[in-house]
C-alpha cells in the first residue's frame, strides 16, 4: 500500500511583520504510519517553511497548548491521528483569542483574566495549619470534583461557543466549568449568595444561548451540558431562596 | 523599543517550583514576576500522573510509615549519591506539602474504608482499610518504596497540584509574564540582578532586574531528541543560563533517569502507577521477568533498575518486533475497565489516542525512555546556587540534591512543593536584606551581548547545518552512546561527536528571518546551550568510571565508594574554552553506603571511616563553591533517627490468596 500524500492548508499570517497579509498557504507531506498533527506540522516547520507558527508542548494531550481548528473544529492537534482526517486538511487558528501568529493564539491572557474573573481557587475557610492531619472527604466528592478539574484549558470550547466569540467578558464554558468545580468542593467557603454574584448576569450561565458546541468539542469530554444545567438549577434556587 | 523593568524577586519558570516559591514570596510582601515559555498551567509539571510521596501512612498497606522510611528509601533509591540531610529535609516536609496542597483544593483520592480490592505482586488481594482512616488522603505503590506512599488524584496528580498552586498564584497577584524567556543571567561576577529576556510574542527584548533570582525550568529531556517523556519546552535552558556564567557549577548531569514505560515508538510517558497499582512486564514470550530478576521487589524496583532488566531483555532477544526498534509489553489487562478508566483514567486516554487500543483488552507497547534529570543547578540546602550570591534554584532544574543518581517515582512532584515551600522562604528572607544595587550599564553589556547573539544568526548566511538537524544529531548521539548501558568507547565517541556539534551550532544558518517571534530563532537561541549540556553530560558520564543509580558504565559495573562517593561539578562559562571538572563530597553521611535492597548486591566499600568522609565535608563543599546555609549544615541531618524505623514500623509481609 503506498502512503497517502496529505495536503494541508494552513492559516498564515505574521501580526509583526507589516509585508505579512492573512491569507492560506499549501504544503504537501507523505503520509507515515500513526502520523499524528504534532508530527506532521513539526515535519512542515522543519523541512519546508521555519517560520511557521504553532504551540505543542506536551504533546500528549494534558497540557492544552495546541488547540486549533482543524477542518473547522476545534480540537487539540497533538491527539488527531491524520488518518482518521481526508486526505486534504485545512487547519486555522482558535477563534476568540488574539492571534500571534499563523496557529498560534494567545490563551495564557485570556485564562488567567477568566481566574480573576470567577476567583478560581479555594477561598479558604482557615489558614492552612502545617501541623494538622488532613480534612476528611469522601473518596466519591474526591472523584467528583477532580472530574471537573480535569479541564486542561485548552480553549477548544472557548473557541466554539457562539457567545464567547461575540462578548468578551463572557466567562465561557471553561469558566462556567471552573465555577462549578469550586462551588462543590466543600473547602471553598464561598455561599450560594456569593456564587449567585458570579453566574446570574450576562456574563455568566444566563450569558449561554444553548447551542452546547463546547460540550460535544471538549477534548477531554467535560459533561459542560451538565455543567450549565447544574449552575442554573443553582443560581435559580438561589434566586428564589433570597425572595423567600 | 526594550522594556527594562525591576522587580523584587524574579523567578525563571513557571511549574509547580516555581509557582510554590513564588507563593512564598508574594505572601511576604514581595513584589514577584514568573516568566514561562507557556501559560504556567502548562508547564510539564502538568504532565506527571501517578503520585506523590509522602509518608502519611493512611491506608493498611502504609501501615507504620514515617519519614524516617521515606528518608531510607530515598538514599537507598539514590545509590547514596543523595545529600542524606536534603533527603531528610525533603522527607519530613512532604506529608505537609501534600496536606497543603489539600488546602488549595488538590482532590486526592481517598481512603474508602471496608473491603477494597488490590492487586499485589501478581495476586489479587482485598484488604480491609480502616474506618479510622476514612476519607484520609489514599496511597497507591511505586517503586523503591517500602510502604505505599505515593499519594495521588487518578493518574492527573501533576495537573491537579499544577491548577491548584497557580490558582493561590492568581489569588496572590503575582506578575505572570508568560510566552517570555530568559535568555541570560544579569550578574556582576558576585550577586545576580535578574535576566535579560525575550518575549515570546513579538521577539522583543528587555531586561528584568531584581534583588533575587530563582531558577525553575525544570531538566534538559530534550538532549535526548525524540527519546524523551519530556515535554518540547525541557530543553534545560536554565541549567544553560547557569552554567553560561561560568561561575555557578552544575552537578551531576551524566545522573539521568530513564522511565521503564515510555510508550513506544512516541515515548509519551505512562505512569509508574500502573505497576503500582498491579501491572505487569512481559517480554515476547509472555514471560513475567521481573518477579525471576528481582523476587523482593518484582516489577516495583527502582527505575534505574527495571529500566536495565528491560534494556537487556531487548539485548537478549526477548524484545518483540516493531519497525521503529524492539519493545516489551506493558499488561494491565488484569486491572479491569473500572479501574483503569477512573484510578488510571489518563493512561486510558493515551492508550485510546495514540495508541488506539483498549488496555483492559491489550498490551501496551514500551520501552525504556528518557524521564528525569537527576543533575542541575548546584545549589546550597537552602537552594542557593554556589559561587553566585542572589541566585537560586529548585526543582528539576536544580541539583538540590536528594535524588543522588537514581530518583524515586512520585519523589520529583513532592521535591516541588517542599522546595518550592523551603527555597522561597529563604528567598524571601534574603531578599529582604538585599537592595538592588546594579550599574545599569551592566544590564545594559548583557542586552548588548544578547542582542549580538540574535543578530548573528540574523546576519549569518552560508552553508551551515539547519538547527533541527544538529539537534536530531545530538538526540541519536545522546541516546545511542549516552544512554543506559554506557562504555568508556562509546562514551568518548560521543565526546567527541558532540564537540564537533557544539561547533557547528556556530555556523548553522536559519531558514527564517521574519520580524516577530520567528520560531526557527527562538529555538536557535536555546541550541548552544542544548548542545554544551549535552557536551558536558557526556563528558561526565565518561569521566566517572564506576556504576550508580541510573549511570551504569558496562566496563565499571561496580559502584565504587572507595573512589566515587561523590558529586560531579561542572563549570564552563560561554566564552571558555573547555569545561572544568571538579568533585565534592555528596554530603554528610548519615545512613551508611550498602545494599539497597534491589539490582546489583556488590560494590567497592569506602575505605574512609564515616567520621573521616563527614569530617571533609563542610571544608570541601566550602571549597567548590558552597554559600553558608542559614542554618549550619548538618543541623537538620537528625542522625541515626532512621536506626530502627523499619523494626518500629514491623513491614509485615502481604497474605496473599483469595478474597477474604
Amino acid at each position: 500500500m503506498t502512503a497517502r500524500k496529505l495536503t494541508f492548508e494552513i492559516f498564515r499570517f505574521n501580526p509583526e511583520d507589516p509585508g505579512s497579509k492573512p491569507h492560506m498557504q499549501e504544503f504537501t507531506l507523505e503520509e507515515e504510519p500513526y502520523m499524528t498533527l504534532f508530527r506532521a506540522l513539526n515535519r512542515i516547520r522543519e523541512e519546508q517553511d521555519s517560520g511557521l507558527q504553532f504551540d505543542f508542548s506536551c504533546r500528549s494531550a494534558i497540557c492544552g497548548s495546541c488547540g486549533m481548528m482543524v477542518n473547522g473544529r476545534p480540537t487539540l492537534a497533538c491527539k488527531t491521528l491524520t488518518s482518521d482526517l481526508a486526505a486534504t486538511v485545512r487547519l486555522h487558528p482558535l477563534p476568540a483569542f488574539k492571534l500571534i501568529g499563523d496557529l498560534s493564539v494567545d490563551t495564557g491572557t485570556w485564562f488567567r483574566a477568566m481566574a480573576e474573573q470567577v476567583g478560581a481557587w479555594v477561598h479558604e475557610r482557615a489558614p492552612f495549619d502545617p501541623t494538622a492531619v488532613e480534612e476528611p472527604m469522601d473518596d466519591e466528592l474526591a472523584a467528583a470534583i477532580y472530574e471537573s478539574d480535569r479541564c486542561i484549558e485548552c480553549g477548544c470550547c472557548v473557541a466554539s461557543c457562539g457567545v464567547a466569540n461575540v462578548r468578551p467578558g463572557f466567562v465561557a464554558p471553561a469558566g462556567m466549568n471552573r465555577i462549578a468545580r469550586f462551588m462543590m468542593d466543600p473547602r471553598d467557603a464561598r455561599s450560594d449568595t456569593d456564587w449567585f454574584e458570579v453566574i446570574s448576569d450576562d456574563d455568566g450561565v444566563f450569558g449561554c444561548i444553548g447551542l452546547m458546541a463546547c460540550h460535544d468539542v471538549c477534548p477531554k469530554e467535560l459533561p459542560l451540558l451538565e455543567v450549565y444545567a447544574y449552575l442554573r438549577r443553582k443560581a435559580l434556587g438561589t434566586a428564589f431562596l433570597k425572595k423567600s | 523599543m526594550e522594556r527594562i523593568e525591576s522587580t523584587d524577586v524574579l523567578v525563571i519558570g513557571g511549574g509547580l517550583a516555581g509557582e510554590r516559591c513564588a507563593m512564598e514570596a508574594a505572601a511576604a510582601g514581595l513584589r514577584v514576576t514568573i516568566l514561562s515559555l507557556v501559560p504556567p498551567r502548562r508547564s510539564h509539571s502538568c504532565a506527571a500522573q501517578g503520585g506523590m510521596q509522602a509518608a502519611l501512612a493512611n491506608c493498611f498497606m502504609a501501615e507504620g510509615d514515617s519519614p524516617d522510611l521515606h528518608f531510607l528509601d530515598t538514599v537507598r533509591g539514590s545509590d547514596w549519591g543523595a545529600d542524606q540531610e536534603v533527603a531528610r529535609i525533603f522527607a519530613d516536609n512532604a506529608p505537609i506539602a501534600v496536606r497543603e496542597l489539600a488546602h488549595f483544593g488538590v482532590p486526592w483520592t481517598r481512603v474508602t474504608p471496608g473491603p477494597n480490592q488490590y492487586h499485589i505482586k501478581g495476586e489479587k488481594v482485598v484488604i480491609d482499610e480502616p474506618a479510622e482512616k476514612a476519607g484520609l488522603i489514599m496511597h497507591r505503590d511505586f517503586g523503591g518504596t517500602a510502604k505505599w506512599r505515593a499519594c495521588y488524584a487518578a493518574a492527573g496528580t501533576g495537573h491537579a497540584a499544577l491548577y491548584a498552586v497557580d490558582g493561590e498564584v492568581v489569588r496572590l497577584g503575582v506578575t505572570v509574564r508568560d510566552r517570555t524567556e530568559a535568555l541570560s543571567l544579569v550578574h556582576d561576577g558576585g550577586r545576580c540582578w535578574g535576566a535579560v529576556t525575550r518575549c515570546l510574542r513579538s521577539g522583543r527584548l528587555g531586561v528584568t532586574l531584581a534583588r533575587s533570582t530563582v531558577i525553575a525550568t525544570g531538566g534538559y529531556g530534550r538532549i535526548y531528541g525524540q527519546y524523551t517523556t519530556n515535554a518540547t519546552i525541557n530543553e534545560g535552558t536554565g541549567a544553560a543560563l547557569a552554567m553560561d556564567t561560568g561561575l555557578v557549577p552544575l552537578g551531576n548531569m551524566e545522573a539521568v533517569q530513564f522511565h521503564p514505560t515510555g510508550l513506544w515508538p512516541s515515548g509519551i510517558l505512562v505512569t509508574e502507577g500502573c505497576r503500582g497499582d498491579g501491572g505487569y512486564l512481559l517480554n515476547r514470550d509472555m514471560e513475567r521477568f521481573m518477579v525471576e530478576l528481582e523476587p523482593a521487589k518484582q516489577e516495583l524496583a527502582s527505575r534505574d533498575v527495571v529500566s536495565r532488566h528491560m534494556m537487556q531483555q531487548i539485548i537478549d532477544g526477548k524484545g518483540v518486533d516493531h519497525p521503529a526498534g524492539p519493545h516489551l509489553w506493558l499488561d494491565l489487562r488484569h486491572l479491569g475497565i473500572e479501574h483503569l478508566t477512573t484510578k488510571l483514567r489518563e493512561v486510558f486516554e493515551i492508550c485510546r489516542d495514540f495508541l488506539g487500543i483498549k488496555p483492559w483488552e491489550e498490551l501496551i507497547p514500551v520501552r525504556p525512555t528518557q524521564h528525569y534529570s537527576m543533575g542541575g543547578i548546584r545549589v546550597n540546602k537552602d537552594g542557593e546556587a554556589y559561587s553566585l550570591a542572589g541566585l537560586y534554584a529548585a526543582g528539576e532544574a536544580a541539583c538540590w540534591d536528594m535524588h543522588g543518581f537514581n530518583r524515586l517515582g512520585g519523589n520529583s512532584l513532592a521535591e516541588t512543593l517542599v522546595a518550592g515551600r523551603i527555597v522561597g522562604r529563604k528567598v524571601a528572607d534574603m531578599t529582604r536584606r538585599v537592595s538592588l544595587e546594579i550599574n545599569t550599564a551592566v544590564a545594559s553589556e548583557f542586552l548588548d551581548r544578547e542582542r549580538g547573539r540574535v543578530r548573528s544568526w540574523l546576519d549569518r548566511s552560508g552553508a551551515g547545518q539547519s538547527v533541527y538537524a544538529i539537534r536530531d544529531a545530538i538526540g541519536e548521539i545522546m541516546i545511542n552512546k549516552v544512554g543506559i548501558f554506557r562504555t568508556g568507547s562509546d562514551l568518548a565517541e560521543a565526546v567527541e561527536e558532540l564537540r564537533a556539534l557544539h561547533d557547528e551550532v556556530d555556523r548553522a544558518v536559519l531558514g527564517c528571518k521574519a520580524p516577530g517571534v520567528n520560531p526557527e530563532l527562538s529555538f536557535a537561541l536555546r541550541l548552544k546551550g542544548m548542545a554544551r549540556l549535552a557536551l558536558v553530560t557526556a563528558m561526565g558520564a565518561f569521566a566517572r568510571t564506576e556504576s550508580r543509580g541510573a549511570h551504569c558504565r558496562v566496563d565499571f559495573p561496580d559502584r565504587d565508594d572507595a573512589n566515587w562517593l561523590n558529586r560531579t561539578l561542572v563549570r564552563w562559562g560561554r566564552e571558555n574554552g573547555d569545561p572544568d571538572f571538579e568533585y565534592e563530597p555528596v554530603g554528610l553521611l548519615d545512613l551508611p553506603p550498602g545494599h539497597r535492597g534491589y539490582g546489583k548486591a556488590s560494590h567497592v566499600e569506602m575505605t574512609h571511616s564515616l567520621d573521616e568522609y563527614n569530617g571533609a565535608v563542610v571544608d570541601e563543599q566550602r571549597r567548590h563553591g558552597m554559600r553558608a546555609p542559614d542554618q549550619p549544615v548538618g543541623s537538620e541531618l537528625k542522625p541515626g533517627a532512621w536506626r530502627d524505623a523499619e523494626a518500629r514500623a514491623g513491614l509485615k509481609t502481604i497474605e496473599t490468596g483469595p478474597p477474604r
